[in-house]
């Protein structure tokens, strides 16, 4: 086998994660908010809550309802989004909730929902992983009870070659056995919370990319957490 | 101007404490043998006992707390009021003192008026309110603002040694309503705003460490 080094499209390592940038307090009118991104995709999460159930009939009296609002700008990618709730967009928010609900402890705020309004204000790919990353800041900074934050990588498999950090042209790939796409979140303890999977991907291979993604959610989680330590320092 | 944080800011799932001698307060779980925060806030600890004070979040409604809120609707047998908790609250008929009128009880608090209570219990059915106490009932004037309930302790001070220095030093009358409503009544509007601006000063910084001082030198500076 040949052992000529994988050339990424925009030069980075395989393993390299683009400049992460995180940041709370960005909506001032929201109990808690945050902005994430990777490179030039940029989630911003705003958390309302606990408050009253609307409508009432979704109200869970044993426990507190999550409830997640992904959206994409329609300026955030060259093609205009139409604007509005789409199948994707739904899916999406669905799959946040699921990476989010296990790491949080609202049974204490039964008939009562947080709202998170995930926003992509600029999308490059792996626009999912950022909005979970930031919806997870979001729900700390609004002082949320949570076991811990979650953090979220995108792993792709372009051709053969296993990549951390997504980004437009690798997930467009088509030479070779095409790309795959594999966004994972994970607790900080290595605890899977949400894993997707578009593409062919073999047994082996899915094992690494889940090592590749135990350490660079580290990665992320250093970022998150110290967006929230220095954020009283202004 | 230097700012010092004397205590550390801790986030959810950070491990505060390993071992057995430590107790988990409010805040705070057990995991294992260790104790992390469930939390974004401050670290507090005394005599074993591990707290995260949160520097946000919504209000939660405690028996015997001094509110401040808003007439919302009007019932047969009371007032709903928006206390800015996640429920309404609800302030009954027989709570009011005797000596108001009762021939209509619109003429006792209207829509929107804004009322001091004090809350008599939490049920799961609700919150009970009640104005039967001095100082308590119908705000007639003054100006109300809101703060992060959070913040709240540190406005009244340690044995409400904050709050006094600003009625002191400011001659207005200020309920702190333990929901973040802060009402102010003063002998003029400017009193009133001089305090407005103190409070958010105090919020804004409310995890510095001899910040009595500086609200004391804010006055100064002001007063010139």
């Amino acid at each position: 086998m040949e052992t000529k080094k994988f050339k990424r499209v925009d030069g980075r390592e395989p393993e390299e994660i683009r400049e992460m940038r995180a940041e709370v307090g960005v909506v001032p009118n929201a109990d808690g908010s945050a902005l994430f991104a990777f490179g030039d995709t940029i989630a911003i999460a705003a958390v309302y809550g606990p408050r009253k159930m609307h409508p009432q009939h979704e109200k869970d009296p044993e426990e507190g309802t999550l409830r997640c609002n992904y959206n994409m700008i329609s300026f955030s990618v060259a093609e205009r989004v139409k604007p509005g709730v789409s199948r994707r967009s739904l899916e999406i928010s669905k799959i946040t909730e699921w990476a989010l609900r296990p790491v949080l402890l609202i049974k204490k705020y039964p008939n009562m929902v947080i709202d998170v309004y995930i926003n992509i204000i600029q999308a490059n790919a792996s626009t999912r992983c950022a909005g979970i990353n930031a919806a997870a800041l979001a729900l700390a900074h609004a002082g949320i009870p949570m076991k811990g934050l979650v953090s979220s990588i995108s792993i792709g498999k372009i051709d053969k070659q296993l990549v951390v950090d997504v980004i437009k042209e690798e997930e467009d790939w088509e030479e070779g056995e095409g790309a795959t796409d594999i966004p994972i979140t994970m607790t900080q303890d290595g605890e899977i919370t949400h894993i997707q999977l578009d593409g062919k991907i073999s047994k082996e291979d899915l094992k690494k990319a889940l090592e590749l993604a135990r350490k660079a959610t580290q990665k992320v989680y250093e970022v998150q957490k110290k967006a929230l330590k220095e954020s009283l320092r202004g | 101007m230097k700012e010092k944080i004397e205590r550390e800011v801790v986030i959810p799932g950070e491990v505060l404490a390993k071992g057995e001698e430590y107790l988990p307060g409010e805040g705070t779980m057990k995991k294992g043998k260790e104790i992390i925060s469930i939390r974004y806030g401050l670290l507090e600890e005394s005599n074993k006992l591990i707290k995260v004070i949160p520097l946000s979040g919504v209000y939660e409604p405690r028996r015997g707390n001094v509110v401040i809120g808003k007439v919302e609707d009007i019932t047969y047998y009371g007032w709903v009021i928006d206390i800015d908790a996640p429920e309404n609250a609800f302030l009954p008929l027989q709570e009011v003192p005797k000596h108001l009128p009762k021939t209509n009880i619109g003429d006792i608090l209207d829509i929107g008026d804004m009322i001091i209570a004090k809350i008599n219990g939490v049920t799961k059915r609700g919150i009970d309110l009640t104005i039967k106490m001095r100082g308590l009932g119908k705000i007639e004037e003054g100006i109300i603002m809101k703060i992060n309930p959070s913040r709240v302790p540190r406005v009244i001070g340690k044995e409400g040694s904050m709050i006094n220095l600003i009625k002191r030093e400011s001659g207005c009358n200020i309920i702190v309503g333990q929901n973040g409503l802060i009402w102010i009544k003063g002998k003029s509007v400017e009193d009133e705003l001089l305090v407005k601006k103190i409070i958010n000063f105090i919020a804004e910084r409310s995890f510095v460490n001899g910040l009595t001082e500086e609200v004391e030198n804010f006055f100064k500076s002001e007063r010139k």
